[in-house]
C-alpha cells in the first residue's frame, strides 16, 4: 500500500515530483563507481595471500551437481604425488568431505545452508581448519551449480569447470558466464561418449567463441591414464605460480 | 539465486557511503550490470525492492544500466560492442580480443538527501 495517500499502488508514483523539486530537499549526487562485490574481492585476495604464503596453487572446481567433482578428487590422489586438500561446499551434509577423508585426503566441509555458491568469506573460514603447510595444491569444490558460483572470486588461482558427457555439449552456450570464467574445461565421464550425442568438437567450437584461451581435456576416472594430462596441467600451474612468487621475492 | 547476496553487498555499500556523506536517505541508486556478469537484472531489481525496506535505501529508486560487451581487438585494433555473448571481433572475426566492459557489476552513482 502506498505510504503517501493510502492507495493500493505500490510503486512510488508520488515520489518523482518530490525528487525533482529542489525546494523540498537538498539532494546530493555522488558518483562512486565501486565494484558491487568489492568486499568479496578483497577477501578473495586475502585468501590468495594465505595460499601463496604456503606456496600453494589453488583451484576452484565448478560444475552442475553430479558431473563428477568429488569423484575426480577421490581418484586424483592415486595419480599424483602432489599433496592436496579440499574445501568442500554443499548446501547440506558432509558426505563429500567424508568420501575424501575415507581416501586419506584432507577435506573440510562448508555447509552453505541455502546459499547457492561459495564466497570468499566462507572459504576464508574454512582455510583456518586446513593445515596448509604440507600442501602443494588446494581445491575448492564449489556448490554444484553452473550459474551462481561464476560471479564470486573465492581466492583461488585458476577455475576448472567440469562438464559431463550425459549433460550435453549445449551447456556451454546455455551457461556462458561460467564457461567464460574457466581456465580449464574437463569433459568428464568420457567413457560414456559412445552412448550419448555429446560432440566434443561442437563443445570446442562454442568455447572458441566465448573463451578461446581455455584448455579442454576429456577424462574418465574409469580410464586412469586419461587423468595424466590433468595431473600435468596442475603441476604446470603449480610450478608457474612458484616461479612467479620467487620472482616477486 | 545469488542476486540476493549481491543486493545485500550493494545495500551495505550504500549504507557505508550514506554514512560517510551524512545522508538522511538515499533516493536513487544507479548500477551498471554487465551482460556477462552472471546476474539476471529482473531478479536483481526484485531483490533490491525486497531488501531495501528497512534501511537508508527504503525509498530509493533503483536504476540499472545493462552494459553490452565491449571488445578490444588485438588483431585489427578496433573496439566493438557486442549484444551477443561472443568475444569474436565484429570487424575482422578474430578471437584475439579482450573484454573491456560488460563483465562487471558496478555501483555507479548515488543520489542522497543530506
Amino acid at each position: 500500500m502506498c505510504q503517501d495517500c493510502g492507495c493500493s499502488m505500490t510503486h512510488d508514483h508520488h515520489h518523482d515530483s518530490l525528487h525533482t523539486n529542489p525546494q523540498l530537499n537538498d539532494k546530493k549526487t555522488l558518483s562512486v563507481i565501486h565494484k558491487i562485490l568489492d568486499k568479496n574481492d578483497v577477501e578473495a585476495q586475502h585468501n590468495r595471500d594465505h595460499f601463496e604464503k604456503n606456496g600453494i596453487c589453488a583451484f576452484n572446481l565448478m560444475s552442475s551437481p553430479g558431473s563428477g567433482k568429488t569423484t575426480l578428487l577421490e581418484h586424483l590422489v592415486d595419480q599424483t604425488d602432489m599433496k592436496y586438500a579440499v574445501i568442500e561446499g554443499d548446501l547440506e551434509t558432509s558426505r563429500d568431505a567424508d568420501r575424501l577423508i575415507a581416501k586419506g585426503i584432507n577435506a573440510y566441509q562448508i555447509q552453505t545452508g541455502s546459499a547457492c555458491h561459495l564466497d570468499a568469506f566462507m572459504v576464508h573460514g574454512a582455510l583456518h581448519h586446513v593445515e596448509l603447510e604440507p600442501l602443494d595444491i588446494c581445491f575448492v569444490e564449489n556448490v554444484g551449480n553452473l550459474v551462481c558460483p561464476a560471479s564470486y572470486d573465492v581466492g583461488t588461482h585458476k577455475n576448472i569447470v567440469l562438464l559431463s558427457i550425459p549433460e550435453g555439449d549445449d551447456k556451454i552456450e546455455k551457461y556462458p558466464v561460467m564457461f567464460r570464467r574457466a581456465d580449464l574445461v574437463l569433459i568428464t565421464k568420457s567413457d560414456l561418449q559412445q552412448h550419448f550425442d555429446f560432440s566434443v568438437e561442437s563443445a570446442k567450437a562454442q568455447l572458441a567463441k566465448l573463451n578461446p584461451d581455455v584448455q579442454v581435456m576429456s577424462i574418465s576416472v574409469k580410464e586412469p591414464q586419461s587423468l595424466q594430462p590433468l595431473v600435468d596441467w596442475l603441476a604446470t600451474q603449480q610450478a608457474g605460480l612458484k616461479q612467479q612468487l620467487a620472482e616477486q621475492a | 539465486m545469488h542476486e540476493y547476496s549481491i543486493v545485500t553487498a550493494l545495500i551495505e555499500q550504500c549504507e557505508t557511503l550514506g554514512a560517510e556523506n551524512q545522508a538522511k536517505a538515499i533516493t536513487r541508486v544507479e548500477v551498471k550490470i554487465g551482460m556477462l556478469s552472471g546476474v539476471e537484472p529482473a531478479l536483481l531489481s526484485q531483490a533490491f525492492e525486497t531488501f531495501k525496506l528497512d534501511g537508508i535505501c527504503a525509498n530509493a529508486q533503483f536504476n540499472m544500466q545493462i552494459q553490452p560487451l565491449v571488445l578490444q581487438c588485438h588483431q585489427c585494433g578496433q573496439t566493438s560492442e557486442q549484444t551477443e555473448r561472443t568475444i569474436i571481433c565484429s570487424h575482422c572475426q578474430s578471437n584475439n580480443t579482450q573484454i573491456i566492459d560488460g563483465e562487471d557489476m558496478m555501483l555507479m552513482q548515488l543520489e542522497m538527501d543530506t
